[in-house]
């Protein structure tokens, strides 16, 4: 339809939270944009940002990474890593111009509604801020 | 016809320490030249680029290439010498993984022209002598100078490379083990890092036994805000160590130096991005559960996480530069 840019967004969910709640979402009719791509990892804190970082470069527009609660991890403190971790991903891609590309969001299997909601914003958000291209303008001439 | 091995030395964006590297393996350079032949090295040697054009091509046996790749100059160079060698080997951090000169790629190179040749508080340029790519100098002869890329890449994002010696420089004993690997015949799979070890720093480091079973930190020193205890483990002193992700075979220099591992020796094997692995494993170690209290020690301590993370692979990482600058966007 068109020439709108449609961002591709590649999303991390949690198997024991998020992705249930992602599930809740669609079992429940509640819409949300097409443009997510889901990846099930096991526990949010096993998204290395390596992974992150891969997704940007292999033609993501935007990163959004799901996992439970804080408190309700279900190896315990998986989340609590993932917090971290994203805090100094975030200030790393602040430094290399792409502050804002990648979001953390919490999502339990009961927050079908919550997904949606968050979805919308970050497919919105990424649409606003235009295609990323990383690999075409790190490498071009 | 000599038997002897021949062998091309050359050098791109670097510092001229890889080469003060090679003069320091001393002796050894005198052993070496029974069974080396250096067809071109212009360090040290007076063969010109039209000697290496002459060559046949593959005749080189082994090329040993340092510094990045930053100006047309580099490019061609190691095109042509790529042309004519059997073997290209990195030699180097800045060849490796792009080096300190990869920094750069944080600035376009407006940004970079600018800050060098007019606002550096030791520059003093009030004729604004700027390089050009060409000149017309009094007689009428038109000279030229080479042309500054977009941005600094390591030797593999230029040529394909066999081999990588590691290391900012790579000390004599790397050298000479990659050396002795390269000339034994028995060549290991290509694109095998040489001379060092497979496993990581704190492997070989002498400090690793007085390292705790757990290290969490409230907060980060730097090496000139505490007094290090020598025979402690650093990161257990709450200094910043890089030596659990970084590749071994240094002889860990520095820390019996006094200072912790910055990470020359780049990445271990099948690690694709050495500065994330880095900050994954320090995120490891913040003793913070509270998002606030995080977030406050990531603002106050990892000042400048690029700085600290990609010191040596900039160019060779995920992003390889700063996006908004070599996209020649805003600049904030």
């Amino acid at each position: 339809m068109g020439d709108q840019f449609e961002p591709r967004i590649v999303v991390f969910a949690c198997n024991w939270c998020s992705y249930a709640g992602i599930d809740l979402a669609g079992t429940s009719r509640i819409r949300y944009p097409h443009n997510v791509r889901i990846v099930k990892v096991m526990c949010s804190g096993r998204v290395h940002p390596e992974m992150v970082l891969k997704a940007l470069r292999e033609g993501a527009d935007g990163v959004l990474i799901t996992g439970c609660h804080p408190g309700d991890c279900h190896y315990i403190s998986g989340n609590y890593k993932t917090m971290r971790r994203y805090l100094l991903l975030k200030k790393l891609l602040k430094e290399l111009g792409l502050s804002d590309r990648v979001w953390l969001e919490w999502v339990s299997a009961s927050e079908g509604d919550r997904w949606a909601k968050i979805a919308s914003a970050f497919v919105e958000h990424i649409r606003k801020l235009g295609p990323l291209r990383l690999k075409e303008v790190m490498e071009g001439e | 016809m000599s038997k002897k091995v021949k062998v091309a030395l050359y050098w791109c964006a670097s510092c001229g320490g890889c080469e003060e590297a090679i003069v320091d393996l001393a002796e050894e350079l005198l052993r070496l030249s029974e069974v080396i032949d250096i067809v071109f090295w212009p360090v040290a040697t007076d063969f010109k680029k039209s000697d290496v054009e002459a060559m046949p091509d593959g005749s080189i046996d082994i090329s040993i290439i340092n510094g990045g790749i930053r100006l047309t100059e580099h490019e061609e160079m190691v095109k042509l010498l790529r042309r004519k060698s059997k073997l290209v080997v990195a030699f180097g951090s800045c060849s490796h993984l792009g080096g300190v000169p990869g920094l750069a790629n944080l600035f376009s190179t407006d940004e970079v022209l600018k800050y060098v040749y007019f606002e550096s508080p030791t520059v003093v340029n009030s004729e604004g002598v700027i390089p050009r790519e060409e000149v017309v100098v009094d007689d009428g002869r038109k000279l030229e100078l080479p042309k500054l890329l977009r941005y600094v890449r390591s030797l593999d994002q230029v040529v394909d490379v066999d081999y990588y010696i590691p290391g900012c420089a790579p000390t004599p004993d790397v050298i000479k083990k990659s050396l002795e690997t390269l000339l034994s015949g028995v060549l290991p799979p290509k694109g095998s890092v040489l001379g060092a070890s497979s496993r990581s720093l704190c492997d070989e480091c002498e400090l690793n036994k007085t390292k705790p079973e757990k290290i969490l930190l409230k907060d980060i020193k730097r090496v000139h805000q505490v007094r290090l205890d020598l025979s402690k483990c650093y990161l257990s002193q709450g200094v910043i160590c890089l030596g659990p992700v970084t590749r071994g075979g240094c002889g860990t220099l520095c820390i019996k130096g006094g200072m912790p591992c910055t990470g020359c020796f780049g990445p271990l094997d099948k690690v694709v991005d050495y500065g994330a692995r880095a900050l994954s494993y320090i995120a490891s170690i913040v003793d913070y559960d509270d998002e606030a209290q995080a977030e406050k020690f990531v603002e106050e301590y990892i000042v400048d996480p690029v700085g600290w993370f990609y010191r040596y692979s900039l160019p060779r990482s995920l992003v390889r530069g700063r996006y908004e600058g070599l996209r020649g966007g805003a600049h904030g």
